[in-house]
């Protein structure tokens, strides 16, 4: 699995002209391509509070990386700097060569954005959204009739070019949001939570329509609370949390280093859960106690639920499963992602 | 990779900027995006702006009129009730069809389509988007002025040629209007907060010498009526509806003028200040 931290690094490298090499081909080495995004110490006060508190990292083109934090964390507004629409309080910023703050519509010229809030333009139809949209780039017609048909093609909206933008299932929205910000032929895509308040279907159909954009070549940088999609669409993540990093790697390293392989999920009811953590100690490796269960962090978890059974302790429901994101953002900050 | 890239283009097209980050010389966009949902448009809410000031001409200038008789012009000369007050309708239509346009459809737009905020997350700049909805807003008030002048023509209240420049007048003090407005929506948080520009609005159209001079006023509000705005709009329409110009006209125009550049760097500053924070 590829693992790297580049941190700050800004220097330019050779450029590597596969835009996406699948993971096993990456190992180990740091990667040959160009760095897309620099940030350095990058801080946005809001008043006394800082919402972004000093976090620095670097994305090569091609890459695919998440913010991943609760609500709250400052991802978003990481974002908004990244783009160019807030102001950074301090630290520094490098998009492509050039410095949102000072040449931001240069930079959004580059970027894709899918808002955490869909703002289509409900007054127009679905193919209408593209047209215009890209004219605001100042594009030409003769370019962005063809583009918006083969958009409306990758968003599987087709048959819905004439529609009213308000008929649209939220889904569907969310699809016509990002074929929207595809119309300049963006190489980096920032997607704020692009999947939350959609239902299953909706996401799956999501992640792989951006999944396909991850195979051409573009730089995806999105923020979300949720672990399955983390681990789904990243390559690589920081776990962000009040502001600051708390940890930075691709998913399978995280939770290599910041947990065991499995985990045993325990409940014996909410009254019961507190008292029992003292019979369950020496099981695995560590022992996570919350209100609704107790989770039992081991290598082996069915060796681990044997040995729970062999203390003659009967849970009302017991589950084995791996370790995931949820796991590590729990080790590191004491909480749960989603409350 | 980028050149001849469309990111590359809008890049490119984003570089070459006069007032940097503010202005992207793409006004054109958001007028073309304007023009494109008045497919949806409300028609009849359209066409109620038209007739607004046709019916408060009708009853006033007409029903009314019939008992006031004949009124002293800005030339000095006799004219009926009617040709009196009919430039001065014009401009208040010019200011409430600017005021409409720039306050709650802004306000609309800014707080819940959220629409700028798409528009400033491509290569538009605050001064694109504000100079093309308020191109839009004179665009409606220039077709409002231009039927209205037709009613005054077939009702007779015509007299001289000079009262087609009624119409470009008419598009200077919406201009006038909607900058300022748009500028002033911005700061505008809720529904109660708009209801306030509809109760400055009301007054400055009774009392701005829209219905008789301003000489049956004692001095000190004279001086406060003359310093609004849409007392310097009714004198400029009625002067030229009769073609009777003076050194005032001068100063009218330069009112408006200065009005619209105070309100464009005020809109600009603050959407500016709203959205690229």
């Amino acid at each position: 699995m590829p693992f790297h931290i580049t941190g700050t690094s800004t220097s330019v490298r050779r450029v590597h002209n596969e835009a996406f090499l699948p993971s096993g081909t990456r190992s180990g080495s740091p990667p040959s391509r160009p760095t897309v995004i620099a940030a350095g110490n990058l801080t946005k006060k809001y008043g006394d509070l800082a919402a972004v508190n000093g976090i620095s990292f670097s994305v090569p083109a091609g890459e695919s990386f998440g913010l991943l934090g609760p609500n709250g964390a400052g991802k978003s507004t990481a974002m908004k700097m990244i783009g160019g629409v807030t102001r950074r309080t301090s630290g520094t910023l490098d998009i492509m060569g050039l410095d949102p703050d000072t040449h931001g519509p240069e930079v959004r010229a580059h970027l894709g954005v899918v808002p955490q809030q869909d703002n289509l333009d409900e007054e127009l139809r679905v193919r209408d959204n593209l047209l215009v949209y890209g004219r605001y780039f100042g594009l030409p017609m003769s370019y962005l009739k063809p583009k918006a048909d083969e958009l409306l093609e990758f968003a599987q909206l087709t048959d819905k070019a004439r529609s009213k933008v308000d008929s649209l299932s939220g889904g569907m929205k969310r699809r016509l949001t990002i074929a929207r910000s595809l119309i300049n032929e963006p190489r980096i895509l920032l997607l704020d939570e692009p999947t939350t308040g959609l239902d299953p279907q909706a996401r799956h159909i999501l992640w792989d329509r951006l999944f396909r954009l991850k195979e051409q070549g573009v730089t995806l940088i999105l923020t979300t609370h949720y672990m399955d999609e983390a681990e789904q669409l990243c390559d690589r993540l920081i776990v962000v949390d009040k502001g600051r990093i708390m940890a930075e790697g691709s998913p399978a390293r995280l939770i290599r280093e910041h947990s065991t392989r499995e985990v045993v999920e325990l409940r014996f009811g909410s009254e019961r859960n507190t008292t029992i953590a003292a019979e369950l100690d020496g099981i695995g490796e560590r022992l996570e106690v919350l209100p609704d269960r107790v989770l039992i962090y081991a290598d082996d978890g069915e060796s681990a639920l044997e040995q729970v059974a062999y203390r003659g302790l009967r849970p009302l429901t017991s589950l084995v499963r791996r370790s995931s994101l949820e796991d590590v953002f729990l080790r590191l900050t004491g909480r749960s992602l989603v409350d | 990779m980028d050149h001849g890239s469309p990111a590359g283009t809008a890049a490119a097209a984003a570089r070459d900027r006069t007032f940097g980050p503010l202005y992207s010389r793409n006004a054109r966009a958001v007028i073309a995006r304007g023009l494109m949902a008045t497919r949806s448009t409300n028609w009849l809410v359209m066409l109620s702006g038209f007739f607004e000031p046709v019916l408060f001409l009708v009853s006033m200038g007409v029903g009314l009129g019939a008992i006031v008789g004949a009124v002293e012009g800005p030339d000095g000369t006799a004219i009926s009730y009617a040709a009196y007050i009919a430039p001065a309708l014009l401009a208040v239509s010019a200011m409430n069809g600017a005021v409409y346009d720039s306050t709650w459809n802004v306000f609309f737009k800014m707080n819940f389509a959220k629409l700028y905020q798409g528009m400033l997350y491509t290569s538009l700049g605050p001064l694109d988007v504000a100079l093309g909805e308020i191109f839009l807003a004179l665009l409606r008030g220039m077709l409002y002025a231009t039927g209205f002048t037709a009613v005054m023509g077939m009702m007779g209240l015509i007299t001289s040629p000079w009262a087609l420049l009624m119409v470009p007048a008419s598009v200077l003090i919406a201009f006038g209007f909607a900058s300022l407005g748009m500028g002033i929506t911005s700061f505008l948080k809720t529904f109660q907060q708009m209801d306030w520009i509809n109760f400055i609005l009301l007054p400055m159209f009774l009392f701005s010498a829209t219905f008789y001079p301003l000489s049956v006023y004692p001095e000190p509000i004279q001086w406060f009526i003359q310093a609004m705005p849409l007392w310097h709009g009714v004198e400029l329409l009625r002067q030229i509806s009769v073609g009777a110009f003076s050194a005032a006209t001068a100063v009218h125009i330069g009112y408006y003028l200065a009005m619209t550049a105070a309100g464009m760097l005020l809109t600009t500053l603050r959407l500016r200040a709203l959205f690229l924070k």
